[in-house]
């Protein structure tokens, strides 16, 4: 598939501690324009603290993080508001509103900018969730749905804004296999659909085979491989394998 | 060392709130919500709070002034400690359990749930949607429910003394009135106002800092009510201190 080459988001040696625990070591990442970049590693390794380093709600100790040329690390308040216009995340368990109905969730964005009424905010929220294969469930409560229908839902909310990055943490964690596939399409889709640049963290490598353009795998606070899926699957590494096979022994020690 | 630390925690927060609560938009529609889950829904608790109080402040000051003859000051003692004292106290310390149990709880579980990350990535600032609401809600709620309360208290002071104790009530009135200044009132209120902001702001900081899941969030509510309810006690001392 051609696609534009430039960078779209560069990350440049980032580390990030907790207390003694030393979670990002040094991460260098480069995700290209229109790419669907996909980090594997095992849970604690740290995949997590970076996507949301990335999209500034955790600040890390050292390193840059560029988005579009602009390094936000070092940018704060109005600026780092309008840097996240560019975001969309699906956080893991959806992070849904559970105050608000389906549809100010899905619209929340587009209220708090205060430019549309209600009856347009109605009708591109119907539009949104149309797209992620959902319907009718507008006057809904999040608590009446399914772990599924939640994560379509927050998915229709991270793209109500139109963003141009979408940050996918664990996209198909804790629901059943058939839901997982018609998550892992729909990712797929938003790349076509919308032409978004995506980063997705995962250790289901079904899920990381069907989205990825790209494969990075994170281990011990370093990216440790980058390749396009097949060269992920025949890499060398036997950490790479290890963790792709999913085998309990190798050189990746469970304690 | 670590109370210092949150301590300088709550103090950021608070005046990040100030910060964010001249800035616009306003958030009317939370502000509102807000104003009737602190105001009107603390109403019966206070009220009842209140009626009691006023009442056994009147049984047991009779009991005291009989000694020496001065039963007819009933009234003034009532509508000193209720203005003065117990009004804004007592509210505060019903709201703050039953109001900063609620914003710890909340805001608690949506920290732990993402949900505050999640206003960040919707260009959102929590403070501003989450916070300045519930910290003007409680601040302007606070002082209009201890009116509240000063006025059943003294109404409560007042049947008891009346019907019970059986004193004059032209007397009774007479002396709640004499002896009562605007500035009482007052010094009660801004009282309210204080511990508004003292609940608000404590228990938005412990639901905010929650970590660990459900049980984190029993104890950010937990520790909301606690220190909220202490400091609304410490800080009335050295308010009361200053006012005079």
């Amino acid at each position: 598939m051609e696609r534009d080459s430039t960078i779209k988001i560069r990350v440049v040696n980032l580390h990030k501690s907790f207390k003694e625990n030393h979670v990002l070591r040094g991460v260098h990442l480069e995700v290209r324009q229109g790419e669907s970049m996909v980090v594997i590693g095992g849970s604690g390794s740290g995949k997590t603290v970076l996507i949301k380093c990335i999209i500034g709600l955790i600040r890390p100790d050292e390193g840059e993080i560029y988005v579009d040329g602009l390094e936000i690390t070092s940018s704060n308040g109005q600026k780092m508001n309008e840097v996240r216009k560019k975001f969309g995340m699906l956080f893991q368990g959806g992070a849904l509103f559970d105050s608000m109905r389906i549809w100010e969730n899905v619209g929340f964005g587009l209220r708090q900018q205060n430019r549309l009424n209600e009856e347009e905010i109605k009708r591109i929220v119907s539009e949104k969730l149309r797209l992620v294969g959902l319907k009718d469930i507008e006057d809904l409560m999040p608590a009446e749905l399914s772990g599924g229908m939640k994560k379509r839902v927050s998915l229709a909310r991270a793209i109500a804004m139109e963003p141009e990055i979408l940050l996918y943490d664990e996209p198909t964690t804790g629901i059943d296999p058939i839901m997982a596939d018609a998550i892992n399409s729909l990712i797929v889709q938003m790349r076509e659909k919308l032409n978004v640049t995506s980063i997705a963290i995962t250790h289901d490598m079904k899920s990381a085979y069907k989205i990825a353009d790209r494969i990075a795998m994170l281990f011990q606070g370093k990216i440790i491989e980058v390749g396009t899926t097949e060269e992920i699957k025949n890499s060398p590494n036997p950490i790479v394998q290890q963790f792709i096979q999913g085998k309990s022994e190798g050189p990746i020690k469970i304690l | 060392m670590r109370f210092v630390e949150e301590a300088g925690r709550v103090m950021i927060l608070f005046a990040q709130t100030l910060g964010w609560t001249f800035r616009p938009p306003m958030q009317g529609r939370e502000i509102l919500k807000q104003m009737e889950e602190v105001g009107v829904r603390s109403f019966p608790v206070v009220i009842i709070t209140a009626a009691f109080t006023g009442m056994v402040l009147a049984l047991q000051s009779f009991t005291g002034f009989k000694r020496f003859n001065a039963e007819s000051m009933v009234g003034t003692v009532v509508a000193l400690s209720m203005t003065r004292e117990l009004g804004p106290v007592l509210t505060g310390l019903m709201v703050a359990g039953r109001v900063g149990s609620a914003m710890a709880a909340e805001l608690g579980t949506m920290r732990v749930t993402e949900q505050i990350d999640a206003l960040y990535t919707l260009a959102t600032n929590p403070i501003k949607y989450l916070i300045v609401p519930r910290f003007l809600a409680a601040m302007i709620m606070l002082p209009i429910l201890a009116i509240f309360a000063d006025v059943i208290g003294m109404l409560g002071g007042y049947l008891v003394s009346v019907q019970i104790l059986g004193t004059n009530p032209t007397l009774y009135i007479r002396r709640t009135w004499d002896y009562l200044e605007f500035n009482d009132l007052c010094s009660g209120l801004l009282k309210a106002v204080c511990f508004g902001m003292i609940v608000a702001t404590i228990s938005c900081y412990q639901g905010f800092s929650t970590q660990g899941g459900a049980e984190g969030v029993g104890r950010a509510t937990t520790k909301a009510v606690v220190i909220s309810s202490l400091t609304i006690l410490i800080s009335n001392y050295f308010i009361t201190a200053i006012l005079f």
